[in-house]
């Protein structure tokens, strides 16, 4: 049984719950119920900041291009950038493919949830900082460049279902190794751990409060695994993450998504 | 109206700013020496133009032929208000000041025409969008660690209404740096206007009630060094004051 922080829909507070990963039953305030049967709210309010080329599959396919134009050099500092809020959705929402595209990268992230304000944090330290974590899909139009912010490609409305809960940090021992599975669906079609992380989540949050400070409820993607799997209309993805579970999304047209069936 | 967010007494609130002083919400007036003057929004999103004057793309030796807008996000913890103080860390060697016009999104906007798009627009406000240039990397540039740093984006003192400023088009944007004029444009020379930047942001995703567009600074950015007052100032919206600090100030190492 894992504790777990959640936003039911329509209820304002946060619920602190007890889920069974087995057997897909979740235990709010004493009474059991079916994982499914549960709206899901978007459990986090702050702000996602992703991480570019931190597994190290993704970043040795870009490695020869490093020392060419426009890259010049390896990256030194992590790499940020910003999901802003019109692009959170919750577990179970729809994702709306952009109208002359076809296909959408599916980034399968773990998102480490800040629990308190976070600025020039050691690595020895940084665990302490955090609430827990949570399953965030980084949905990207494909592109190739990583020269430019990635805005148009990655910024759209619904393009970071985050959910469905947090998983309090006591639940999990080693958050650097944790494997990751991608399914649409039911197919799988990308299998990743976090111990092919270049920066461990101690370190990235170390290197990452150097510069900037993190604050409750922020979340910081560890990084998107290589070869992120492509789902087309109508597919259904999964995210599952050990130990914390499974976040599940559709991919509409973006006419369906406008009329209404989110 | 000039609308701004202050402290005073121990309590965060709005104000507004007149000939007479700052105007409380229960109408008392208060000198401005009593307040803390605090960025005079809190945005869902910032927007931040990168390269959208002609001359500034030139002086940092870029094409100015870019096919589409350069734009990046900014992180709430970049915002601080009116005469406070920002850091320039001692690996530092250039350091830069931006002075911006600052669009504030009234409502929420979606498939919005550049037409229309005034009338999804709040306000004015001031944005210094300093950069420290020796953090850049050719990834995501510029990436956060050049320009997400805390207190990094001066913002105010005040938001003025859509309705004060005539044309905001034609406004001369001017920085000083210890009183001596360093910057000095006019937003007439953005390359993509304030409805041109609202009808292709809102073309892909919904900008909200309260959210910032930073559209970009003219030519005449200098090292701004420890000690140095930076004065950026907008016509017909005013002038937003900043020191440069070094580590010691913030106690740090």
């Amino acid at each position: 049984m894992q504790t777990v922080y959640l936003k039911q829909s329509g209820v304002h507070p946060f619920k602190e719950a007890r889920v069974d990963l087995e057997n897909d039953t979740i235990v709010i305030a004493g009474k059991t119920y079916v994982k499914k049967d549960i709206s899901y709210d978007i459990p986090v309010n702050g702000t996602v900041y992703g991480t570019l080329l931190n597994y190290r599959g993704a970043y040795q396919k870009l490695e020869k291009s490093m020392y060419e134009p426009p890259y010049q050099a390896p990256p030194k500092a992590p790499i940020l950038y910003i999901k802003p809020v019109n692009t959170f959705a919750s577990a179970g929402s729809t994702i709306a493919l952009p109208e002359g595209v076809f296909e959408l990268e599916i980034g399968a992230a773990l998102g480490v949830v800040i629990g308190r304000t976070a600025t020039k944090v050691t690595t020895s330290e940084a665990l302490s900082y955090v609430e827990g974590y949570t399953i965030v899909n980084d949905v990207s139009i494909p592109h190739d460049s990583v020269y430019r912010p990635a805005i148009k490609e990655k910024a759209r409305d619904g393009f970071c279902p985050i959910g469905p809960w947090i998983v309090a940090c006591d639940s999990i021992n080693n958050p650097n190794d944790l494997q990751l599975r991608v399914k649409i669906n039911g197919e799988l079609k990308q299998e990743n751990t976090t111990k092919n992380l270049i920066r461990s989540v101690e370190e990235l949050i170390a290197d990452v409060t150097a510069f900037m400070t993190l604050t409750k409820g922020d979340v910081l993607l560890v990084g998107v695994p290589e070869n992120a799997p492509l789902a087309r209309e109508d597919d259904m993805v999964q995210i599952e993450i050990d130990k914390i579970g499974t976040l599940e999304n559709q991919v509409i047209s973006e006419k369906a998504f406008i009329g209404g069936r989110i | 109206m000039k609308h701004a967010r202050i402290a005073y007494q121990g309590l965060a609130q709005e104000a507004i700013v007149t000939e007479a002083g700052i105007q409380l919400n229960d109408g008392r007036f208060v000198n401005k020496d009593e307040v803390v003057w605090l960025p005079p929004v809190e945005p869902k999103t910032i927007f931040t133009l990168g390269l959208n004057y002609a001359d500034h793309a030139k002086e940092l030796s870029f094409s100015a032929t870019q096919k589409e807008p350069l734009i990046f996000f900014k992180g709430p913890n970049t915002l601080i208000g009116h005469n406070a103080q920002t850091m320039r860390p001692s690996d530092v060697t250039f350091m830069h000041y931006e002075c911006e016009l600052a669009v504030i999104i009234a409502r929420e906007a979606n498939q919005v025409s550049k037409e229309a798009a005034y009338d999804y627009v709040k306000g004015y406000t001031i944005a210094n969008d300093y950069a420290l240039r020796d953090y850049l990397e050719n990834y995501y540039r510029p990436n956060l660690r050049v320009k997400n740093r805390d207190g990094c984006t001066p913002i105010g003192p005040w938001f003025v209404d859509k309705e004060d400023v005539k044309d905001p088009m034609n406004l001369t944007l001017r920085t000083y740096v210890n009183g001596k004029k360093t910057q000095e444009g006019t937003t007439a020379d953005m390359l993509l206007g304030i409805p041109e930047l609202i009808e292709f942001l809102s073309g892909f995703m919904t900008l909200h009630p309260g959210d910032i567009i930073l559209t970009g600074t003219p030519k005449g950015s200098v090292d701004t060094k420890i000690g140095d007052e930076v004065v950026t100032e907008i016509e017909g919206i005013g002038r937003l004051v900043n020191t440069i600090v070094g580590e010691n100030t913030f106690q740090t190492n």
